[in-house]
């Protein structure tokens, strides 16, 4: 097991290093000069030359790019054009919010997914099953704006039961954790959803592979009861899969949650990227994807390595 | 004597070669398309989503004979109307524009936006995955740990970056979603290269003397094929919805062009009013995505000689 801690954390070092690479040369890549975009079209040719040294502009790209990770690497991203605020102040805070909004979709997605599948795997092509096996068909092809938009408009708009957009209620004098779960049940539904669909079918099939196993079929002819059959013998074969993929949507929800974010005005990461993507501030578009992407890398990973100590014949391979 | 010899000979001959000719009529396999048509056939929900799908690429294809108005100009006399409009049977828009109209020509657009990328994807993607799989050792180490990286990015979060940073437009928006999904197909490429690569028929191959271009593009490209495109199909419902969230956030084709995607978020300021704006194209952008999906598991199912029924 040791050794393959090892050799898992020892292979997301070129990953990061690389993303770090394509984040960093796809901000160069993009056309336009960040020393003029700052100064505006009324700049000298000496000033934007001064500027652009200050900036290092002036040096190759290896240079360029060796600084920047220095510093990133020091928690420091750069200056926000368009708000001319250090970067890392003002995409921390938007990251905790999206961990929050990640946190509430996985909690709908598990109860959800695991549920259904679970029910739909034990009773095969019952009306249960075909229902809901139907209904996630549908569901993992919604698109996450649209339902969100539908689900802000029957629920928030028309029935009032929960509110709209927002993580807390303006009026509210001290921000408490009631009004942050009533706030984070519609977009957590809407960021969940998907993932709860595939989740759902996955699990299904999961049991369908174990549920068909002799050894099941032994303890059946043993006599024990079924819930002790499903619950305590199916399951413990049925989870690696299961838990490889409930890893992967943690990813899928971070990246969704940017749907989610600009229907609800969620403050997070996601809705940072958008504004700062429509206001050219490349800086923070730069900082919040690599944020993301590495948090990714670390949820994947550690997925991995929950998943081999869970199974012995992966860890083997 | 000779002469009798040889007309026995060839009597002889000729029964012989009826017989095999008779053999072979025999034992002859259907042909591998006719199996895989057979077994998809059977398949009643895969053969109706592949009717959907064929019916809107029809119904889009000939939006400009179909199409009852302009798609870009809007009668504000009528703006917001319900279904079932006389002469707007979807009713129409924030600007007046005919629902129905758009919806045809926006197909066009989302269409293309999901089709495009997958192909190209996947052209690139089995080069790729043949080329690292075949040719194992340094090769196989640059063009996937190369991949690995882009792997590692949220799918959303890159074709969003890659498309804002690209700026609007059509193009941008493929190419965005084009570079997203080479590391996802090409795994699938490199993994059938890699498995496919080790079985006894192309060892045989090689002791036969083939060579490594006959192994590559006889033996072990056509293997590679089926599951990148079952794989495929499933990406064109998944980029379709993709493609479309690109449009909601204004990354996608400019206005006033239509596509499935900008006429649900053109609806959004009109949803406690008129919701039909918004959720007309919704409806019509899931059940084309499902039915790609359905028909990616229908292709599956009929290409594994083990899941045929």
């Amino acid at each position: 097991m040791l050794k393959y801690l090892v050799y898992r954390v020892a292979t997301i070092v070129p990953v990061l290093l690389g993303v770090s690479i394509v984040v960093f040369l796809m901000m160069k890549l993009i056309p336009g000069d960040p020393a003029e975009a700052i100064l505006g079209p009324a700049a000298t040719t000496e000033k934007i030359e001064m500027v652009r040294k200050s900036l290092g502009l002036d040096q190759p790209f290896y240079v360029q790019y060796v600084r920047w990770l220095w510093k990133v690497v020091h928690g420091d991203f750069g200056t926000s054009i368009a708000v001319n605020v250090p970067v890392a102040q003002l995409v921390w805070p938007k990251f905790w919010n999206t961990v929050l909004l990640t946190i509430g979709s996985l909690v709908v997605c598990m109860i959800v997914g695991l549920g259904v599948g679970i029910v739909s795997g034990t009773r095969q092509y019952s009306w249960f099953d075909r229902i809901s096996m139907s209904l996630t068909l549908v569901v993992a092809n919604t698109p996450a704006f649209w339902l969100g938009l539908i689900l802000m408009v029957v629920l928030a708009l028309r029935l009032g039961w929960f509110p709209a957009t927002g993580m807390y209620s303006m009026r509210a004098s001290e921000k408490t954790v009631g009004d942050l779960i009533h706030h984070m049940v519609l977009p957590a539904i809407t960021t969940g959803a998907v993932s709860a669909a595939i989740i759902a079918r996955l699990v299904r099939s999961s049991f369908l592979d174990v549920i068909r196993k002799h050894y099941i079929t032994a303890l059946r002819a043993k006599g024990l009861a079924e819930r002790d059959i499903i619950l305590r013998h199916g399951m413990k074969n049925a989870l690696p899969p299961i838990i490889n993929i409930v890893g992967l949507q943690v990813g899928y929800l971070m990246g969704g949650a940017l749907f989610t974010e600009v229907v609800f005005s969620w403050p997070g990461i996601g809705l940072q990227i958008y504004s700062s993507i429509v206001a050219r501030d490349l800086p923070v578009v730069q900082a919040a994807v690599l944020v993301t992407t590495f948090v990714f890398v670390l949820v994947n990973l550690s997925t991995d390595i929950v998943v081999a100590a869970l199974d012995p014949r992966i860890r083997r391979a | 004597m000779s002469a009798v010899n040889l007309q026995v000979k060839d009597a002889a001959d000729a029964r012989l070669a009826a017989d095999s000719l008779a053999e072979q009529e025999m034992f002859r396999r259907p042909s591998e398309w006719r199996i895989f048509w057979e077994a998809f056939r059977q398949d009643r929900l895969a053969v109706g989503a592949a009717a959907v799908i064929a019916l809107v690429c029809l119904a889009s294809l000939l939006a400009p004979v179909l199409s009852p108005y302009d798609p870009t100009v809007g009668d504000n006399s009528l703006r917001l109307a319900p279904m079932g409009t006389p002469g707007h049977i979807l009713g129409l828009d924030g600007q007046g524009r005919d629902i129905l109209s758009r919806l045809l020509w926006g197909g066009r657009v989302s269409l293309i936006i999901a089709l495009l990328p997958v192909a190209v994807a996947s052209i690139v993607s089995v080069f790729l995955g043949l080329v690292a799989g075949f040719f194992g050792g340094k090769v196989d180490m640059v063009i996937m740990r190369a991949l690995d990286v882009f792997f590692a990015f949220p799918a959303v979060l890159l074709a969003v970056a890659i498309a804002g940073v690209l700026g609007p437009g059509m193009l941008n928006v493929m190419l965005s979603l084009t570079i997203v999904l080479i590391p996802y197909i090409s795994r699938v490429a490199y993994m059938a290269t890699v498995t496919v690569k080790n079985e006894l028929f192309v060892d045989q191959a090689r002791v036969s003397g083939a060579r490594p271009r006959q192994i590559l593009f006889h033996h072990i490209l056509p293997n590679t094929l089926s599951p990148v495109i079952v794989y495929g199909s499933t990406l064109v419902g998944i980029m379709i919805v993709l493609g479309a969230g690109l449009s909601f956030l204004g990354l996608g084709i400019t206005p006033p062009r239509p596509d499935w995607g900008i006429m649900c978020s053109d609806g959004r300021n009109f949803l406690s009013v008129a919701p039909h704006v918004s959720a007309v194209p919704g409806v019509v952008l899931i059940i084309v995505a499902m039915s790609f999906n359905i028909v990616g598991d229908g292709l599956r199912d009929a290409l594994d000689p083990k899941l045929r029924k």
